[in-house]
């Protein structure tokens, strides 16, 4: 397989062929801002905070959707990405209900960590406050569609790693929702093994574990890799 | 010609409130009202939230009181788990609800009434606050912030922060309190005590010079009502609820909080935004009661402990009657002052206590009840929060019954006992209009947490004929 050599952000960087941007980045020790990336689920490319500059092409591309080249001078920040990004995040907290102050992973959550590093002290753009509902039918979790961010984490573990794929989005645009089975009440969802995986790599509070109070979620996302590796290179691990 | 005198805001209180007087032809005061004019809507917007939030989400209600509700949430979480709360849990719940009472009585007595009370009700409103008293007297302003800080260092050490801790939750709590922490906690108790004994010192004498203001500041018979221990002692955590009347005679006793809505009802006004419960067997606006500290003071036996039981026994001879009841509103003061030496003393008793440093902290359980109620003795009075969920937790309906609503009914009839024996005249001076404030401030209410007043807002007085029509405004800053 042969290895491609890159600059990113002036640093040499290298990667084998059909890498993504994003994960060479990674290796390189360089981070990316990413919501619906996560290690060990393909990617989608659905969130847009991955987007970096690249020498010699005027639109901007998805770190995780664009393969390494030979020779690409990337880089991953500049004002225009940071105001990108800004938007991007703002755009998120006025499309849902998030409201961290009352949220299970208020201090825990990907998307106000985001929003933190951002430097993001205000919404530009008018909150949308949608009516979504809360499914708490489950036994064990619940999803609260109003803190949903449709990364699409939760479908792809549960399609990809558990083989079950109870979850699912439906609609489009405005209307888009993540459905459990047939559009049913996920207690009733037959497919769903109550494996929990779906709540471990939820990037914000909206599945989580039932009886979990005010910023008391939080989310082990380290399984993962210990299922990736093994499917992957038979090795059984425990970090 | 009739005129309508408007206070708005009325200031050095928590919360937006105004007052209007209604003046006859000749400038004596025909009606007076307390209007609460903001909104908040919280028994709405928590409708399908999983009860478990609850806590952390009533705990937005206010700013000044937030570990009430995060208590009487909890409690009515407890409940719809089914579970017994481990007791190193109830020995934190108890030890917090101490606190709030201490750090809020020490803002209503030192920064909100202070001012009147030490620099006087006619002094010059561009200096009759917080800082004016901290320049006049600034070891007693001081030490009046410095027993507040402890009351709130002490939420900070079991709940994480001051304001709003989400540590409290169905079950129990979500974390162990430190050697450390009670350790820090305990070398803050000489320096209260002292406060304490300085406040008392300071603001006994000062009850001579305001005898005409304990007498109409809202002096009347009314039912109290707060919960009691078995004992007849004060307690602020658990307990049932007792009634009294005017005169001392037990009105109702043993009454459980969870049955409230069969005793409590709750009317509305289209001028106001508070609710106005009443106590049902009287029927509206008859069932008038009052709660909070007086209130507590006066349905107990005994505070239960040795320094408040000392100075309960001198409030009951110097202002109560036969019985030993105290009707004069003014006097929530003093009785505010007893409660946090009694806070003291129990915070002192919780402290020494092995149980609190317990590391079962949290009872686990699925629903198992469609319906709670949650009630514990805010700084203001009982506290109510009911709550049903449907069959996966998800809130249906929330009541909450909030201490200063229920004192709505009396604080507007001493509104209007205040402003029909101070306020004289079309252009009244304005030290009679802060006494129509101070009635209210006597309550200490609790509106909102929208302001987290310190010091003072400006208050605007028009002057208005019969048709609204604005005659004259005197505003000061």
């Amino acid at each position: 397989m042969s290895v491609k050599t890159l600059t990113i952000n002036g640093k040499t960087v290298t990667g084998l062929a059909g890498t993504s941007l994003f994960n060479t980045a990674w290796e390189a020790g360089i981070r990316i801002p990413r919501l619906c990336h996560i290690g060990g689920l393909s990617d989608i490319g659905a969130c847009r905070l991955c987007l970096v500059e690249i020498e010699g092409r005027p639109r901007l591309h998805p770190a995780c959707m664009t393969e390494v080249e030979e020779g690409m001078v990337v880089r991953t920040e500049s004002e225009r990405l940071h105001a990108h990004r800004k938007l991007i995040v703002e755009l998120l907290f006025a499309e849902g209900n998030h409201v961290c102050a009352v949220c299970v992973s208020n201090g825990h959550c990907e998307l106000q960590d985001l929003a933190t590093s951002l430097g993001i002290d205000h919404v530009r753009v008018a909150y949308q406050h949608p009516r979504r509902p809360v499914d708490a039918s489950h036994a064990r979790f619940t999803l609260d569609l109003n803190r949903c961010v449709f990364c699409r984490r939760c479908m792809r573990v549960c399609d990809e790693v558990e083989g079950a794929h109870t979850l699912d989005v439906a609609g489009r645009g405005a209307e888009l929702r993540l459905i459990a089975d047939l559009g049913q009440s996920w207690g009733t969802a037959e497919s769903c093994t109550s494996c929990g995986k779906c709540v471990q790599v939820c990037p914000t509070g909206a599945l989580f574990a039932k009886g979990s109070a005010v910023g008391e979620m939080t989310k082990n996302r380290a399984f993962l890799q210990y299922i990736v590796t093994a499917r992957e290179k038979h090795e059984w691990i425990r970090k | 010609m009739a005129r309508r005198l408007l206070i708005d805001p009325v200031s050095r209180i928590e919360g937006h409130a105004k007052v209007t007087i209604e003046l006859d032809d000749d400038g004596t005061v025909r009606d007076a009202r307390f209007h609460v004019t903001e909104f908040r809507g919280f028994e709405k917007l928590c409708e399908g939230r999983p009860f478990e939030e609850m806590p952390g989400l009533m705990a937005r209600v206010c700013g000044i009181c937030p570990v009430s509700h995060i208590l009487a949430s909890s409690k009515a979480g407890d409940q719809l788990l089914g579970v017994d709360v481990p007791p190193a849990a109830v020995a934190q719940r108890r030890l917090a609800n101490y606190a709030q009472l201490l750090q809020s009585h020490a803002l209503s007595f030192f920064h909100l009434s202070g001012p009147d009370l030490l620099l006087g009700f006619d002094a010059d409103p561009a200096t009759r606050h917080i800082f004016g008293l901290a320049a006049t007297e600034p070891d007693f302003a001081r030490r009046g912030i410095r027993l507040r800080q402890f009351g709130q260092r002490l939420i900070e050490l079991l709940g994480g922060r001051r304001v709003h801790p989400p540590w409290s939750a169905p079950g129990g709590v979500n974390q162990p309190f430190s050697a450390a922490a009670r350790d820090e906690a305990r070398g803050w108790l000489p320096e209260a005590y002292q406060t304490l004994e300085l406040a008392r010192s300071r603001f006994r004498p000062l009850l001579d010079g305001f005898r005409e203001e304990v007498d109409h500041l809202g002096d009347f018979p009314s039912l109290f009502l707060g919960t009691v221990s078995a004992d007849g002692e004060l307690e602020y955590y658990d307990g049932d609820i007792r009634i009294v009347d005017g005169e001392g005679n037990v009105v109702a006793d043993g009454l459980s909080p969870q049955r409230y809505a069969t005793y409590l009802g709750e009317a509305s006004e289209s001028w106001t935004f508070i609710k106005n419960p009443f106590y049902k067997p009287m029927g509206y606006p008859s069932g008038m009661y009052r709660v909070g500290p007086l209130a507590r003071l006066n349905v107990a036996a005994t505070a239960g402990t040795p320094r408040a039981d000392r100075e309960l026994r001198e409030l009951r001879h110097h202002a109560g009657d036969a019985a030993g009841t105290v009707c004069a509103s003014f006097h929530y003061h003093w009785a505010r002052l007893i409660e946090m030496v009694h806070a003291v003393e129990r915070i002192e008793e919780l402290l020494d206590d092995a149980v609190l440093l317990g590391t079962t902290i949290r009872a686990k359980a699925m629903l198992n009840h469609r319906e709670g109620i949650g009630v514990s003795e805010a700084p203001r009075g009982t506290l109510f929060h009911h709550y049903r969920v449907d069959e996966n937790g998800c809130i249906v309906t929330a009541n909450l019954l909030i201490a200063t609503a229920q004192n709505n009914l009396a604080m507007n009839q001493a509104v209007k006992q205040t402003a029909q024996r101070f306020v004289r005249g079309h252009t009244p001076a304005e030290g009679m209009l802060n006494r129509v404030e101070h009635a209210i401030r006597c309550y200490d209410p609790c509106l909102s947490c929208s302001t987290h007043a310190l010091g003072q807002m400006p208050l605007v007085l028009e002057l208005r004929d019969r048709q609204g029509g604005l005659l004259e405004r005197i505003a000061r800053d």
